[in-house]
């Protein structure tokens, strides 16, 4: 029900990210979307990438600390005011929202990565109020 | 074990060997060495001045500048043709220190390893990989021969080509390692990368030294090669034989010195004068056997204290506490007193950090910084900014509470710090270059 998000650590420095695609591409596994944000020093590089547990050690071989974390993604229709609907549904359950991206867009709808302080309720209450939750095969497939 | 009587003597046996021994040192390099002679002529102090142990207090302090200044041979007592060996310091700051050993001294030498490999759990049957580099530098000839004299079978693989090491332990059964403690925790995090566990080695004894080992890093040892390695520490300098001076029994509560050769003093490095006895300082120490380079109260640098109960292990001969650092790796920082030491021992009480770190200080505005770069383990790390922050914000607080001081710290990639595999070199003053 979840995807597997592949968290990185790197450090704010020139050559650092290029690493981190080098070492996923000499293995051939795809990034399929990612969200980067920065600090002074460091930044978290959160990924969805084709083969999750094969990356984490191609990483981590790779010197870098990388772990997997579950986010769950929802595909909204491009029609004003459903985000905020979706995030209701959330926050009207005492669930904080840590941090989302969109990981697909196109004509008619676009996806987002959510991760919460508690994914598996969040799940359960975007299932009852009826938004499409995307399974990780619609994403990525883990046998590439 | 106990390797050697010399090692259970009662106090007195073991005062009355060391006064013959210094008395006879004291009129050789009075009578052979100007140096000697002239400093002990400006103190006014001559050789039969010294009638009691005590009165080694009154006899001038030997340094490194002194072997500098008679460099190579000025402060032998034995003319070239008698020497057996020539051994030389790093000498990263102008001319290298130079030691030389007779036939005699190198015997002297392998009894006084053989009597702290076998205090560190060394047996007969023990196969020894010797990861110090061969050459010059004393340490690593130093273990052969005193291991040697115990019988062991010795591996003389020096340093470098860390996965062939690793190859070696496997194939041979290394029983024993013999490295300086940075060194010894790289082989095992190469181990780990080739996808050994360094623990399935079984390596029982560690005999460690040519840098400070802190109780952090003893804990860091077992982590890294299992419970079942006794990880001991053993000191020396070339300047005084090499590695044989003091090592560690399974007790661990200070290194035990080789009393019937070197005769240990404490000073206050400010004023020179002799510390209360269990006080720390300056370890000053004076050779009392050797015959091509006897040092008279030599200046070690090296900060630590004196301890003469009896110690569990049987042995009666006086402890040396383990080093809290030397006086020239003291680093003064916004006016306060900073040992790398405290820094290591904060840094390898957290988890989640790794083991390897580097201290770097800089003067910006006129105000000093201390920065720290640490690894994150490579499976602590947390995908949240909250969390990563809030590890920094630890390791900062620890440390502020240890020396009173507010540090930068910059988290790192795992494997992105500098390894080594002689001394580790972990502080930078960029202050020296300004």
């Amino acid at each position: 029900m979840f995807l597997k998000q592949l968290s990185v650590f790197i450090e704010n420095r020139e050559g650092r990210l290029e690493r981190v695609s080098e070492a996923l591409s000499n293995e051939n596994i795809n990034i399929i979307f990612l969200s980067l944000a920065d600090t002074n020093e460091y930044g978290l590089l959160r990924m969805i990438v084709s083969n999750p547990e094969k990356a984490k050690e191609v990483l981590r071989n790779a010197g870098f600390s990388a772990i997997l974390t579950d986010v769950v993604a929802v595909n909204l229709p491009h029609e004003v005011g459903k985000l905020k609907n979706m995030l209701g549904a959330i926050s009207n359950n005492g669930i904080n929202v840590e941090y989302m991206y969109s990981i697909l867009s196109g004509m008619k709808s676009g996806a987002l990565a959510i991760k919460t302080s508690d994914n598996e309720k969040t799940y359960k209450l975007l299932k009852e109020n009826g938004f499409e939750l995307l399974k990780s095969e619609q994403v990525y497939n883990e046998d590439n | 074990m106990i390797w050697a009587k010399e090692e259970t003597m009662s106090r007195k046996e073991i005062e009355k060997i060391q006064l013959t021994r210094l008395k006879e040192t004291v009129n050789k390099v009075y009578n052979k060495v100007p140096l000697y002679r002239n400093k002990m002529d400006s103190a006014g102090v001559k050789p039969e001045d010294i009638k009691s142990l005590d009165d080694l207090k009154r006899l001038p302090f030997t340094t490194k500048q002194d072997m500098r200044d008679t460099y190579p041979f000025d402060m032998f007592t034995v003319p070239k043709g008698e020497l057996a060996r020539i051994h030389a310091s790093s000498g990263t700051t102008g001319k290298p220190t130079v030691v030389g050993y007779t036939k005699k001294d190198l015997e002297m030498w392998a009894e006084c390893v053989a009597r702290l490999a076998v205090m560190g759990g060394a047996v007969k049957d023990d196969i020894c990989q010797i990861c110090f580099g061969y050459g010059m530098f004393t340490g690593a000839l130093g273990l052969h021969y005193g291991l040697e004299r115990i019988g062991a079978a010795i591996v003389p693989s020096s340093t470098g080509n860390t996965k062939k090491q690793i190859m070696f332990m496997q194939d041979f059964g290394t029983t024993l390692l013999v490295a300086t403690p940075s060194y010894a925790l790289r082989i095992a995090e190469v181990a780990v990368e080739m996808g050994i566990n360094p623990k399935s080695l079984n390596l029982k004894v560690g005999l460690f030294g040519s840098e400070l080992m802190t109780e952090a890093m003893r804990q860091e040892m077992h982590k890294m090669w299992g419970e079942q390695m006794l990880v001991t520490q053993n000191y020396g300098m070339s300047e005084l034989i090499g590695p044989g001076v003091s090592g560690e029994c399974e007790y661990l509560c200070g290194m035990h010195v080789n009393e019937d050769h070197f005769i240990p003093e404490v000073i206050n490095p400010e004023t020179g004068e002799n510390v209360m006895p269990g006080e720390k300082g300056e370890l000053v120490v004076t050779c009392i056997t050797k015959e091509a380079l006897p040092l008279i109260r030599y200046r070690t640098r090296d900060i630590t204290r004196l301890m003469y109960e009896p110690c569990k292990c049987g042995r009666t001969t006086c402890r040396m506490e383990n080093l809290s650092g030397r006086t020239d790796d003291m680093l003064k920082i916004r006016g306060v007193n900073v040992f790398p030491s405290q820094i290591e021992e904060v840094l390898l009480s957290m988890e989640d950090i790794g083991p390897h770190y580097e201290i770097i200080v800089n003067r910006e505005n006129h105000s000093d910084i201390l920065t720290i770069r640490v690894e994150i383990s490579p499976d602590k790390m947390d995908d949240s900014y909250k969390r990563i922050e809030k590890l920094e914000k630890e390791v900062k607080s620890r440390l502020r509470t240890v020396l009173g001081l507010d540090a930068v710290i910059k988290l790192e990639s795992p494997n992105t710090l500098q390894r080594f595999e002689g001394k580790a070199k972990r502080v930078t003053d960029l202050r020296k270059q300004l």
